[in-house]
């Protein structure tokens, strides 16, 4: 029974893990090769899941939402990039939070002007809405074992196009000195505003896997956005092999945490005791993980080479 | 020479606040009208705002009989913001009354500033324990109800339909422990377990996970705003609704059932006030708002209409002298005006006294998903905090 329910539990942690993956990903290939703190990610996580529930509704077909929203998503973040973001690269972190933190208010106001403040209904698609029956006996939604898998493919595709083509070959030149490719006449702007792109199509996917499961309302972005970070600390900033396992890492840790602190707890203090602390304490353990690792490995414990 | 001026000068300054004064006063009412406009949870105060104008509406345009100017203000769900708000109000814009407030911790804030400067108050959502009890004013009325009787209600019912064995899900801070304390007041079965989670909470699939494993008989959530529209999302798509009764209070409501559509089909609520309560002056506002905004109203518009007549009713009973606050306290205390939720009196804590309904979603034959009354829990069901309240 114990074994089933931990089992059960692992699968979530994985599942939630994964869409933390979708959303470090692409913020540590910015800030990897680019230098870039982009707190405006999150943005990009809602026009992703708002870009797709309209695309769903016109087309009236979700696959369609999908390719679309993810377009849209791709065009807006090459869009930031090219006007807000590119004056910022000689300039220092601060001023990109600054800037980056004023792309967050214009968007939650924009997206609040075209769809209104109330959150808006997303579907997933109905050939999605079953269940699976696991081994242990219990059901686990469909909806959520097709995002472990969608997971689980683009960290795959992502490893293969950094470590293996010539995009990537560029893009790990590119982060550790821009300078020197830039001699070999590589156009490093149109790379960067490559990068962004993508990053932000990865972080539209994000919001649109979330979409049918979370809440799809202005501002959903930066629930999620203080956890990644955590995730991409915790990883090695830059690093897209950190993120998978910070991200991994944090969703098992702060699922299990949930589902089992207070039950353990009680069984050293006493109930009443573990009653409160329990989930006090279950919530702040992804952070305290994050300054552990600090204290210990500084750089993450995959530090991206070289940059 | 120039002493003739300066006091002719004084006198013609006299003289005109003399004449503008009272007479300005008297022609029109101002009334500040606080709430969340802004971030995610705006759109409460959207709801709030576009009820105060349909009863703005429904009253000809006037309030008491008198042009009526409103001042909305944004508090930003943050209780200093709210002080800043009301004190601009107060004085800046010489507003005679204060209404609104959706947040307990901002009506902790901004009551004193407006009733220590002798105004009226009046909280259209906020139910703080405090301002029921020990804390409660002379100058305080609610149109709503005190946080802790809505779960009271649920507890009561789950007490009477003799459901045992339920499993508590709240957010962990102060309204998620009233919350599941008002429950108990009333609810007398097992409960299996009480999970805290934490506030904002995004995903409840480990929850959902942990609760199955407990074979609960029900499940009881507070989960207001956003979290309830992703919580009822997930536990629809565990296979759990219709499995496992699902009994929420502040969870479902006409704000999340179009963002989660048949995902609230069968969950359960308990309120005092509800879109399909049959009275005239409800059946009135639910046309007219559904005419207005195209949308179906929710409770905290509700509360906010009623607001706005509670203070018609006092302007009106003292013929429009908004110098006679005591005389507008008594008259309010009669609550003498058509209440949405049916006639109500006032307990000696400016708190109503009234009915708590259980509602459930159901889709109706169009396919529309409303919230409809399938019994009444409390009669004339008074706060638990009314005989701490002294008031002078």
């Amino acid at each position: 029974m114990m074994a089933t329910l931990v089992f059960e539990q692992l699968l979530n942690g994985l599942q939630f893990g994964v869409m933390l993956f979708l959303m470090a990903a692409g913020l540590t290939l910015v800030f990897g090769i680019m230098n870039l703190i982009n707190l405006a990610h999150g943005s990009l996580y809602m026009v992703g899941a708002y870009l797709t529930v309209a695309a769903t509704q016109w087309t009236g077909s979700y696959l369609a939402g999908v390719a679309l929203g993810l377009a849209g998503t791709l065009v807006v973040g090459m869009a930031v990039e090219v006007i807000a973001l590119r004056p910022l690269y000689e300039r220092d972190h601060l001023d990109q939070v600054l800037v980056t933190f004023g792309l967050i208010l214009f968007f939650n106001e924009l997206v609040a002007i075209l769809w209104g403040r109330a959150a808006l209904f997303a579907s997933g698609p109905s050939w999605l809405s079953g269940h699976i029956d696991l081994f242990t006996g219990s059901r686990y939604p469909a909806y959520r074992a097709a995002i472990i898998v969608v997971g689980l493919v683009v960290a795959l595709v992502l490893w293969y196009v950094v470590t293996r083509t010539r995009l990537g070959m560029l893009i790990r030149a590119g982060a550790t000195n821009r300078t020197m490719v830039a001699a070999l006449g590589v156009n490093i702007r149109l790379l960067y505003t490559v990068v962004f792109g993508f990053g932000a199509a990865l972080a539209g996917l994000a919001g649109l896997l979330a979409g049918p499961i979370y809440n799809v309302q202005p501002g959903m972005g930066e629930l999620i956005l203080i956890q990644v970070f955590v995730v991409i600390v915790i990883g090695g900033i830059g690093s897209v092999r950190g993120a998978f396992v910070g991200a991994l890492i944090v969703g098992i840790v702060d699922t299990l945490g949930r589902a089992f602190l207070k039950p353990l707890l009680a069984t050293l203090i006493s109930p009443p005791a573990a009653q409160s602390a329990g989930p006090a304490l279950a919530s702040m353990l992804i952070y305290l993980l994050m300054a552990l690792v600090l204290a210990f490995r500084p750089q993450g414990l995959f530090p991206a080479r070289g940059g | 020479m120039r002493v003739t001026f300066r006091s002719a000068l004084a006198g013609a300054v006299v003289a005109a606040f003399a004449f503008a004064g009272p007479a300005a006063a008297q022609q029109k009412v101002k009334i500040g009208f606080i709430s969340t406009f802004s971030g995610p949870q705006g759109v409460m105060g959207q709801y709030m705002k576009d009820s105060v104008e349909l009863a703005i509406q429904h009253l000809g345009g006037k309030v008491g009989g008198m042009p009526v100017e409103m001042f909305y203000g944004d508090d930003q769900l943050k209780p200093d913001v709210g002080v800043q708000v009301a004190e601009e109000m107060l004085k800046k814009d010489q507003v005679d009354f204060v209404a609104g407030i959706i947040w307990s911790n901002v009506m902790m804030a901004v009551e004193p500033v407006v009733t220590n400067s002798g105004h009226i108050m009046v909280g259209t959502n906020a139910g703080a324990s405090p301002l029921a009890g020990a804390q409660c004013n002379k100058l305080y009325f609610s149109t709503s109800w005190n946080n802790d009787q809505t779960p009271e209600a649920m507890g009561k019912y789950l007490t009477d339909s003799g459901v045992n064995d339920i499993y508590v899900i709240a957010p962990n801070y102060q309204a998620g422990k009233d919350m599941v304390s008002g429950l108990k007041r009333y609810y007398k079965g097992r409960i299996v377990e009480e999970n805290y989670t934490k506030l904002g909470q995004q995903d409840y699939q480990a929850e959902i996970t942990q609760l199955r494993s407990k074979n609960p008989k029900a499940v009881f959530a507070f989960l207001p705003g956003g979290m309830g529209i992703q919580f009822l999302k997930q536990y629809d798509q565990a296979g759990l609704r219709g499995q496992l009764p699902l009994y929420t209070v502040y969870t479902v409501d006409e704000i999340s059932i179009p963002a989660v559509k048949d995902a609230a089909v069968g969950i359960y609520e308990a309120r005092y006030w509800s879109p399909d309560l049959k009275n005239p002056a409800n059946q009135r506002y639910v046309a007219d708002y559904k005419k207005k905004y195209g949308k179906m109203p929710v409770f905290y518009g509700a509360q906010s209409y009623d607001g706005i007549m509670l203070i018609d009713s006092a302007i009106k009973a003292v013929k429009g002298n908004l110098k006679d606050v005591n005389g507008m306290v008594k008259a309010m205390e009669k609550a003498n005006f058509a209440s949405l939720r049916g006639p109500f009196k006032y307990n000696v804590n400016h708190h109503p006294i009234q009915n708590f309904y259980l509602l459930k979603s159901v889709k109706t034959p169009s396919g529309d998903i409303e919230m409809h009354i399938q019994k009444t829990i409390f009669e004339k069901h008074k706060d638990a905090y009314y005989q701490d309240c002294k008031m002078k």
